[in-house]
């Protein structure tokens, strides 16, 4: 069985480490060997932030280079276009269509490109945006945007709505657990 | 049973496995989670340091009472802690001891990017190095035996990309290692010339053994290919990009145990293959090794010393593939890390910036002040260097210098390295004006505590330094505290202690305002019809302003009300939402 590569992307402090985690316990739940890699430190003050997830028969690189990645799961929309080349020729990116402006935009330095989204998808990228700050906040709190793109990435697996609720049982706190599990269902589409 | 665990936590389930009782470190990213899960574990002692020496001291001091020991710091730490390390290879050891040091290639959080496998040469100890989390937890459990039965302790390298990778590990049972019985022996330990005479060769005939064992140690193997044309030698993290690329088509010669290297190995595998290259990260260790023995190999004239690798690099040098990419024309802004909303260092900056001061940094989140917009930052070299250096800039550049200069350090980095700085000012009389800025937290590497927080690495409350105490005793009179988020008072206190003809120091103190006990205040909003467009409040860089529409608009999201941005609307346009 091949590898499957998965890229969680957004701007440090959004909260990807939840999402690496319910991945990673699904997967090895489901008996493949699995890798999660993340960068710690500087660059989680705002800055950039990329997690790999990866899971097959057996997995050895932490990383996903240029052109591999399945499926690019990104909390903000510049990070979508940023990580674009990183994605496999057939590969799909799951976006929340939240703008964060940069430091470089925010003093004028630079500019917020317009239609980015639209542009990638001009290019036929597989584009599929959702205001997920929204959703979280009808499940509850903005905290569980993570989870409602979990939520529409789980549509593109065959594991069932169920193992991944169970999953998410396993791995957020007990007092969380139901906002996440409808944060879930708003991502997924019911 | 297996467990998906990063890395560190699999380093840290090996020490205990393998009996450790005593672990002493100083936080800094890759290594910082080591001591952090090993501090989960109530039946061994664990610690923050104030530095990464008095870490590997403490280390020492319980291998030399007869317990397993061990200590974790990033690669810049090793330098500190060089000095104990390079005699403690002629000591030796009583108890087991470990030393964990973890490499950051590409810089993800760090000021250099050396290779820490140097260090394993020039003061003579064996290091492994893991290539998953499956290997940290054998390897480390292991190395305790390793270093016991050589008399040595041992260096165990990580890197980012194993250190915070989460992969499948065999957790098993702690072994009990009672404390060996303390013997004085003044020959082993005390390294004066006459002993260290005596011992030096003693080391010289250990790495001679070393060599030996690492013919046909277990950590180190070989995994013959289907093609017996190339070969490649690797380590580490390399050895994964390595099977990702070629799997078990070509052959590898995967090293576990990096210094010393084998010979022999080395040479067999060599003939059986066509083609031998050498893969790894920063510098050609392996290769200079390999080509010390008379072997025809190739390495850095493929591969870069510069940065991390992935399979691509691996593809690209070896077969000459390059992914085929899609991606945006626009061109997409960098995103560079930023201070935090609310962050107590800005208004500090704020006001060196504003007074064009030049400013000799230090390391951790605050080293950030140096982007854009505040630009506050001169220079920032290692722990503690601020003070040291303004010092130094200040004797040469006169009272001229005196009076337009400050540094800034921060607390954990105080207690590190800056102490002694302060030292050096007080006593060689510079008129230097030094700012803590006491975020009460070690900030960068994820809230560790220090010896100012009040509180241990298990959160149990603990001694707390006195900053203000500490500073007069080592002789200046000139200390005060400033809060951050109060502009005047900040432009105040900088002001007068410049102008002061003594050195000072000032303590711009608040505590991050990530931690748990800081709570927000309501999210601040600018009136549109009062805003003028001037853009003051944009001069702080706050990540939670912007201008749309010609206006200023903070998001309420990011925004925790620290009142700063306020401070200078001449308009009064930012009020409470």
């Amino acid at each position: 069985m091949k590898t499957t590569n998965i890229m969680i992307v957004g701007v440090g402090g959004q909260g990807s480490l939840l999402a690496s985690k319910l991945l990673g316990h699904l997967f090895v739940k489901k008996g493949y060997d699995v890798k999660v890699s993340e960068v710690h430190g500087m660059s989680q003050r705002g800055g950039s932030v990329v997690t790999y997830v990866r899971y097959g028969e057996k997995v050895y690189s932490p990383v996903v280079s240029e052109g591999e990645a399945d499926y690019i799961v990104s909390f903000e929309k510049l990070e979508a276009a940023r990580h674009a080349p990183m994605l496999k020729k057939d590969g799909k990116i799951i976006v929340n269509t939240q703008e964060i402006s940069p430091m470089p935009v925010i003093i004028g330095a630079a500019e917020y490109p317009t239609d980015i989204l639209e542009e990638l998808k001009s290019k036929g990228v597989y584009v599929d945006g959702l205001d997920a700050l929204s959703l979280a906040l009808e499940a509850g709190s903005a905290k569980a945007t993570n989870i409602v793109l979990m939520g529409r990435l789980a549509g593109y697996f065959e594991f069932t709505k169920e193992e991944w609720l169970t999953a998410i049982e396993e791995v957020v706190a007990p007092k969380f657990v139901e906002m996440n599990k409808k944060a879930f269902m708003l991502g997924y589409g019911q | 049973m297996k467990e998906l665990i990063i890395g560190n936590k699999a380093v840290a389930r090996g020490l205990y496995e393998g009996g450790v009782q005593v672990i002493s470190s100083y936080p800094g990213t890759p290594s910082t989670e080591i001591t952090e899960f090993a501090a989960l574990y109530n039946d061994i002692h664990c610690e923050w340091a104030p530095n990464e020496k008095v870490a590997m001291e403490v280390a020492f001091g319980a291998s030399l009472r007869g317990v397993r020991s061990a200590c974790a710091m990033k690669h810049v730490g090793l330098n500190v802690a060089a000095d104990p390390l390079f005699t403690m290879s002629y000591t030796g050891v009583n108890g087991g001891l470990v030393v964990c040091v973890a490499d950051d290639p590409a810089m993800h959080s760090s000021q250099n990017e050396q290779d820490s496998r140097h260090y394993a040469i020039a003061a003579k100890v064996p290091m492994l190095e893991p290539a998953d989390s499956a290997e940290a937890l054998a390897f480390a459990k292991s190395a305790f035996d390793l270093s016991e039965q050589f008399d040595t302790p041992v260096l165990f390298r990580m890197c980012t990309r194993i250190a915070h990778c989460q992969g499948l590990a065999e957790i098993g049972q702690r072994e009990e290692h009672p404390a060996k019985p303390y013997e004085k022996n003044p020959a082993k330990y005390i390294m004066m010339p006459g002993n260290a005479k005596k011992r030096h060769p003693i080391v010289e005939e250990r790495t001679a053994k070393l060599t030996e064992y690492a013919e046909s140690c277990p950590f180190n193997k070989v995994e013959w290919g289907k093609d017996g044309k190339l070969g490649i030698i690797t380590a580490g993290t390399c050895y994964q990009y390595v099977k990702e690329v070629f799997g078990d088509d070509v052959s590898v010669l995967k090293l576990g145990m990096i210094n010393p290297l084998p010979v022999k190995l080395l040479k067999d595998f060599a003939s059986k293959v066509e083609r031998l290259v050498v893969i790894e990260e920063l510098d050609p260790i392996i290769e200079s090794h390999c080509k010390n023995v008379g072997l025809e190999v190739e390495g850095k004239s493929l591969f870069s010393m510069i940065g991390e690798f992935s399979q691509q690099t691996v593809a690209k040098a070896l077969l000459g593939s390059t992914p085929e990419t899609v991606s945006a024309d626009s061109p997409v802004p960098v995103r560079p890390p930023v201070m935090c909303a609310g962050c107590p260092h800005r208004g500090i900056y704020y006001t060196l910036a504003k007074n064009k001061l030049t400013v000799l940094g230090d390391i951790g989140c605050y080293t950030l002040g140096a982007t854009p917009p505040l630009n506050a930052l001169d220079s920032t070299l290692c722990m503690g260097a601020s003070i040291s250096g303004i010092h130094g800039f200040n004797k040469a550049g006169g009272a001229e210098s005196e009076g337009k200069t400050v540094c800034v350090i921060g607390d954990s980095t105080f207690m590190h390295s800056g102490i002694t700085g302060l030292v050096n000012v007080s006593y060689n009389a510079s008129n230097s004006t030094v700012i803590i800025l006491d975020n009460s937290i070690t900030g960068m590497t994820g809230h560790q505590q220090n010896p100012t927080t009040g509180y241990n690495i298990k959160g149990d409350p603990a001694a707390k330094v006195d900053l203000e105490s500490l500073c007069r005793a080592v002789g200046i009179n000139r200390v005060r505290v400033v809060d951050p988020y109060d502009l005047k008072a900040c432009d105040k206190a900088v002001k007068e202690e410049l102008a002061a003809n003594e050195p000072s120091v000032i303590i711009s103190r608040r505590p991050c305002m990530l931690l748990k006990y800081v709570k927000a205040k309501a999210p601040l909003q600018v009136d549109a019809d009062k805003c003028r467009s001037c853009k003051s409040c944009m001069r702080l860089g706050c990540p939670a302003l912007s201008m749309k529409g010609g206006k200023a608009v903070i998001d309420t999201t990011q925004c925790v009300g620290c009142g700063v941005c306020a401070q200078l609307c001449a308009f009064d346009a930012i009020k409470e939402g």
